[in-house]
């Protein structure tokens, strides 16, 4: 690692704030992102209708056009799916589906990744080793054909989906938090903190780890990406989540049987918010590196 | 020398058997298959049979024992609903599976180097910027999505392209193949591009960093400076030294890309295997979704225990461990 010797990014949280904000492509991605979590989490508050519960649905609403009006008057401005289903509602909820795994997923592959780099990076010898290998092996398998094996056996679910993400992604964190932490192991401030007589726990969470973060957050942020991605992709093939809970992907192939009959709207509509998530997130964690300057 | 290949290849085949025990208690623990044999009026004895015909009765060790002692020798059982020979219907599929991800390594390769070339020549024209843009994109979307959109575009709105199916095959004695036929190559287009977008990404990528590399080295500056036409400095000088980062991660994706053509060959009701999986898992088929995992698995590790050993072969200071720690 030749560029391991770089300075460390310098400046305050409020520095980096503003250097963050000064980029208008950071600030739209963060806007865009922020706009659908809200939309996503307030989707019980916001939607005209609650896509799930029977009472409210008419199946002879189904199929109907943007913008059309129902027989009681209610206008669904995203058009309706097979079920009569209001398209703006269950996008809606949609959303918060796909980011709870997403952001589940993510949180938990970081927690589980960053303890088992912090241990390999502080223990060093055979259980660096190991643990090393066990994520060289688990890298060299495509994620896609990983998550589909555990989907294969475990069934659907939204936990299921979770853990299956957890799995594809955790050793992507273990081995970046185990080579910052080695790099951040080397400095003067470590060795002063040995000097006085600091423990090694001490050390390892107060110090090393703080130093880790910015790295963290930056791949947590790609690796949040990929996980909505691939859960979308998951459960297009009907393999992640369950009909009872239909996320983005779910929507999307809902939709794929009306395309042929040119009925876009029931897929295109879904697939669009997927999009702008997927690209909302991507553009964050892109900025999000240059401001960090992690040696990635 | 000989010691890293046998070291290689042991460790190659522990993961082998790791995985065909995940695979296959994982998938055995699933479901009951028996219903998909049993009429409604199947009565307890008729159960019964259908369980002790399946191999059911035996304990999950014995049916694993059983399932290696059968897979060692080529047999993978028989699939529950075809009531063939597992094994003999992913051979039959395979072709065109294999036929899409080279058509989408070849079309990865064909726009994707000289769009790397190009973005690593001029690394601050437009052109790059649009180019990086695209292979962003391309790596970050979802490959459904794109397949979805080109079967609305070029199949419902345009009526250009077929989105179901193979289309006319050849039949070249030992396999058959649809791009040799004009409705054939129609029918592959579509497809083979959703697939390779992917890897396109990954070759714009390295050809753009090799390139940047490459044009600051001696060797090109000497070539240039004894008067070398450019055409051939970057064809011949440049393009050899950036082809081997490129050739091997193509290499080790590969796996990677038979997997995603599960996703490809769903959109576009392409008759592979990946297809095939995703019916016998909406059917329980346990034989036929274990032949498939532990198919993908294998030929995943031969990959990359050959791309290993290629590897140790060209450059000693992995074999001797003076590489990476």
């Amino acid at each position: 690692m030749s560029i391991a010797s770089a300075p460390p990014a310098a400046g305050s949280a409020r520095d980096l704030t503003r250097r963050f904000l000064k980029d208008p492509g950071a600030v739209i991605a963060l806007l865009v992102f922020a706009a659908f979590g809200v939309a996503g989490f307030g989707a019980p508050l916001i939607a005209p209708q609650n896509p799930y519960d029977l009472a409210q649905v008419d199946i002879l609403d189904s199929l109907l056009e943007p913008g059309s009006e129902s027989f009681t008057g209610m206008t669904y401005w995203l058009g309706t799916d097979g079920q009569g289903r209001d398209m703006l509602s269950a996008i809606l909820y949609g959303i918060r589906i796909s980011l709870v795994v997403g952001l589940a997923s993510g949180l938990l592959a970081l927690a589980f990744g960053t303890v088992v780099g912090l241990i390999a990076a502080y223990r060093r010898g055979w259980v660096d080793t190991l643990l090393m290998r066990i994520v060289d092996l688990q890298l060299s398998f495509p994620t896609i054909l990983v998550a589909l094996i555990l989907l294969v056996i475990l069934g659907r679910g939204v936990d299921k989906i979770i853990f299956a993400l957890v799995v594809v992604q955790w050793a992507y964190f273990a081995r970046t938090v185990r080579g910052v932490a080695l790099v951040e192991g080397a400095r003067d401030y470590v060795e002063a903190a040995r000097g006085l007589r600091l423990g090694g726990f001490r050390i390892l969470m107060g110090h090393i780890l703080p130093n880790c973060l910015p790295t963290m957050l930056v791949v947590a942020t790609m690796q949040m990406a990929m996980a909505i991605s691939l859960e979308a992709t998951l459960s297009f093939l009907g393999l992640g989540l369950p009909p009872t809970r239909p996320s983005l992907g779910l929507l999307i192939a809902n939709g794929f049987d009306y395309l042929q009959s040119g009925r876009y709207w029931i897929s295109v509509l879904p697939g669009l918010v997927l999009l702008a998530i997927i690209i909302s997130v991507n553009v964050l964690g892109d900025r999000l590196r240059d401001v960090l300057n992690p040696r990635l | 020398m000989t010691e890293y290949i046998i070291r290689r290849v042991l460790q190659a085949l522990l993961v082998l058997i790791v995985m065909t025990m995940l695979v296959f208690f994982g998938v055995n623990v699933i479901g009951n298959p028996v219903y998909i044999f049993a009429s409604s009026e199947c009565d307890q004895a008729c159960l019964d049979a259908i369980i002790t015909d399946l191999g059911l009765d035996q304990p999950i060790w014995r049916q694993y024992l059983t399932f290696v002692g059968n897979l060692v020798q080529g047999d993978m059982g028989r699939s529950f609903t075809h009531g063939v020979p597992a094994l003999h219907l992913i051979f039959e599929r395979l072709p065109a599976t294999l036929e899409l991800a080279f058509s989408a390594l070849v079309l990865a390769l064909a726009f994707g180097l000289p769009m790397g070339i190009y973005a690593g020549l001029r690394p601050y024209g437009w052109g790059a910027k649009l180019i990086m843009s695209f292979s962003m994109i391309a790596f970050s979307l979802p490959v459904f999505w794109i397949g979805i959109i080109m079967i609305l575009t070029f199949s419902v709105q345009l009526g250009w392209m077929p989105s179901v199916g193979r289309g006319d095959t050849v039949d070249l004695g030992f396999v058959e193949v649809s791009f040799l036929t004009l409705d054939g190559l129609h029918h592959l287009a579509m497809p083979a591009f959703t697939l390779s977008l992917i890897m396109m990404a990954m070759v714009i990528r390295l050809a753009r960093a090799g390139m940047r590399e490459v044009m600051f080295t001696d060797y090109i500056k000497f070539a240039r400076a004894s008067g070398v036409p450019e055409r051939r400095v970057l064809g011949a000088h440049a393009l050899k030294n950036i082809l081997i980062p490129i050739v091997t991660v193509l290499g080790m994706e590969f796996g990677g890309v038979i997997a995603f053509a599960v996703v490809v060959e769903s959109i576009f009701s392409w008759p592979g295997v990946g297809k095939m999986l995703i019916d016998a898992i909406a059917v329980l088929d346990r034989p036929l979704i274990v032949a498939y995992l532990i198919c993908v698995v294998f030929m995943f590790v031969t990959l990359n225990l050959l791309v290993d050993v290629l590897y140790s072969l060209l450059d000693p200071r992995i074999r001797l461990g003076g590489g990476k720690a």
